[in-house]
């Protein structure tokens, strides 16, 4: 039903964001990439793509991380168009999108020294103020890890994120429900590894875990209680795909051996350490798998979720070769996760 | 002679040469020890200059893993530098210094006092958390390293500074002091010597002059002598002599009544 009638105000849209998608990088560009020799020669590479010369009036040299904010700030160009021509509903679907940017952005403006008037202006000039109002008063932000703070929003909006999606119903529900359902999953183990040896308790954590997700609830308490890698291993035990992630030995190693050095500088905890950096790279990559399986399709939201997290992932892996690049570390350079 | 090097302006006595003498000796057994204290400070001279190699070098690997480790960072989580700021409320990694005695050179070494801080270690909490432990760790190695080497370095600039002055100092003393005391005993010695002998010579003219005198004398007297001995016959005043204290009971005196 709503196939019929969805392209009388998202046909436009989905088309240009489709079109956007087609100009993502693909795997020949990226090997041409990582085939550079220095930064110029990757500015001269990226020309020949859908970045255009959006390097081209930067003097040289060229920082990576000039590299990135100017990709960044081209995805944002895009994703304003795209906003400035959007109608309900997908104009609240992709302000809702903006909304974790918007959490990131606030927690560096939360620690100001009029933390009571900051709060309030919190309240009443973002959209963020429900999940403010929910999870966090004003006392909490005096005394408060900035980083449980950003987290607690981070669950709120994920949920009501998910609320909305489920609202639209249809082909964006199913599609978003899976994404935000992974990202949730992600955020609670992510939470759960990393706040082992710290000082945030177990209450705190379980806290923080969104309430949606394949892992919700049992698997959720079980991380609760994890105390080592291996109990969340467990914990993820019951979903197949979450099952890979933490087969060391079997799967594909993502990053051809994370660099030896490191591993020996750190010793035993580099070993650790490198154990989980892997599992992240892991994520990343059922992240990519998810978002390019939501093109598949049509007549639905998801697409521009999406779009702009595979961007990101692209900004990302250009950022890593820019990187490799810049540093001489040829090694590690296809230790990016590419997108097409 | 006495006059060819540079000597200390000093009136020749045997006082002076033994004072000279023993300050000769102090500046060799001073030449010694210093030469033994810069060959020690050479030493450890070396030892340190191999070991700043080895630590540049190894500051050059650390570094670009620990600038690659925040490249993992930021590819993981993004920019965490306002979250780490925010956070850092006390330093977790100190340096302090303490001293340590080479030879009598006090050298600074730099120690590495890590406080195990929590500070920030919930910085990517929802993702990339273990990347910026792993960071951190990195680069709590490279600061290790940077003050392992500049501790070194400090080590490295002083004892270069003290071995030349020490250097120069022995150098004084083999080339310059050593010399001018040796000049100084050779010329009090041949000052000396050369007094012996003006008052041997001065004693063996003494001597002549009063040989000669003795045998004029002598001559004189003998010459008169023969003379008295023409004109007055010598036991004359001798018998007068013997009358005048002879015996007073041989000759009777009639004024002595009894």
């Amino acid at each position: 039903m709503e196939a019929l009638l969805f392209n009388v105000s998202g046909g436009f849209l989905e088309g240009i964001v489709r079109g956007y998608k087609a100009g993502l990088l693909t795997q020949n560009q990226y090997s041409n990439l990582t085939q550079c020799e220095t930064i110029e020669d990757f500015r001269t590479q990226l020309s020949a793509t859908d970045y255009g010369n959006f390097l081209a009036n930067e003097p040289l040299p060229i920082s990576t991380s000039t590299i990135a904010d100017k990709a960044t700030q081209l995805l944002v160009d895009q994703f304003n168009f795209l906003r400035s021509n959007a109608v309900e509903p997908l104009s609240k679907f992709l302000e809702y999108m903006t909304y974790a940017y918007m959490i990131d952005n606030h927690a560096r403006t939360l620690r100001s020294p009029n933390v009571e008037e900051l709060y309030h202006t919190a309240l009443v000039e973002t959209p963020l103020a429900p999940y403010f109002r929910d999870s966090v008063s004003a006392a909490d932000l005096d005394d408060l890890n900035i980083e449980i703070i950003r987290n607690t929003l981070y669950k709120a909006y994920l949920e009501d994120f998910h609320a909305f999606c489920a609202a639209l119903g249809g082909p964006t529900a199913d599609v978003m429900h899976r994404i935000l359902s992974f990202e949730a999953d992600r955020r609670a183990i992510n939470i759960t590894i990393n706040s082992f040896g710290t000082q945030l308790t177990k209450e705190q954590r379980a806290k923080l875990f969104p309430t949606i997700g394949r892992l919700f609830p049992e698997g959720n308490n079980a991380l609760a209680r994890a105390d080592d890698v291996e109990q969340v291993r467990q914990a993820c035990e019951p979903i197949s795909e979450y099952r890979a992630f933490f087969d060391v030995s079997g799967a594909p190693r993502t990053n051809g051996g994370r660099s030896e050095s490191t591993a020996n500088l750190l010793g035993d905890l580099g070993d650790d350490l490198s154990a989980v950096a892997e599992l992240e790279d892991r994520f990343f990559l059922h992240e990519v798998h998810l978002n390019k399986l939501a093109f598949l399709q049509q007549f639905q939201y998801a697409v521009f979720y999406s779009y702009l997290k595979l961007k990101e992932q692209e900004i990302r892996s250009l950022t890593w070769i820019a990187e490799c690049i810049a540093q001489d570390a040829r090694d590690r350079i296809h230790d990016f996760i590419p997108t097409f | 002679m006495s006059g060819t090097g540079p000597r200390e302006n000093i009136f020749p006595t045997r006082m002076a040469l033994t004072n000279t003498k023993l300050r000769l000796k102090g500046a060799q057994t001073g030449y010694s020890l210093l030469a033994k204290k810069r060959d020690a400070l050479t030493t450890r001279f070396r030892a340190i200059l191999r070991r700043v190699d080895e630590a540049k070098r190894k500051m050059g690997r650390v570094m670009q893993l620990a600038s690659f480790s925040l490249a993992e960072v930021t590819y993981a989580t993004g920019d965490i530098s306002y979250l780490v700021q925010e956070q850092a409320k006390s330093a977790s990694f100190k340096v302090k210094a303490k001293q340590e005695n080479v030879s009598g050179v006090i050298l600074p070494a730099f120690e590495v006092d890590r406080v195990p801080g929590s500070d920030f270690n919930l910085t990517g909490l929802g993702r990339g958390g273990q990347q910026v432990l792993r960071s951190k760790e990195v680069y709590a190695k490279a600061v290790e390293t940077l003050v392992e080497l500049a501790s070194l370095q400090t080590a490295f600039m002083i004892l270069d500074e003290v071995i030349r002055a020490t250097n120069r100092r022995v150098n004084a003393i083999e080339h310059v002091i050593i010399p001018r005391l040796d000049n100084t005993i050779k010329y009090i010695i041949s000052e000396l010597d050369e007094m012996d002998r003006e008052e041997f010579f001065r004693l063996k003219k003494v001597q002549g002059k009063k040989k000669r005198d003795a045998e004029a004398a002598e001559a004189q007297r003998k010459a008169l002598a023969d003379a008295e001995d023409a004109s007055v016959p010598v036991p004359e005043p001798f018998f007068e002599e013997a009358s005048g204290g002879g015996d007073l009971l041989s000759s009777k005196d009639e004024d002595v009544i009894f």
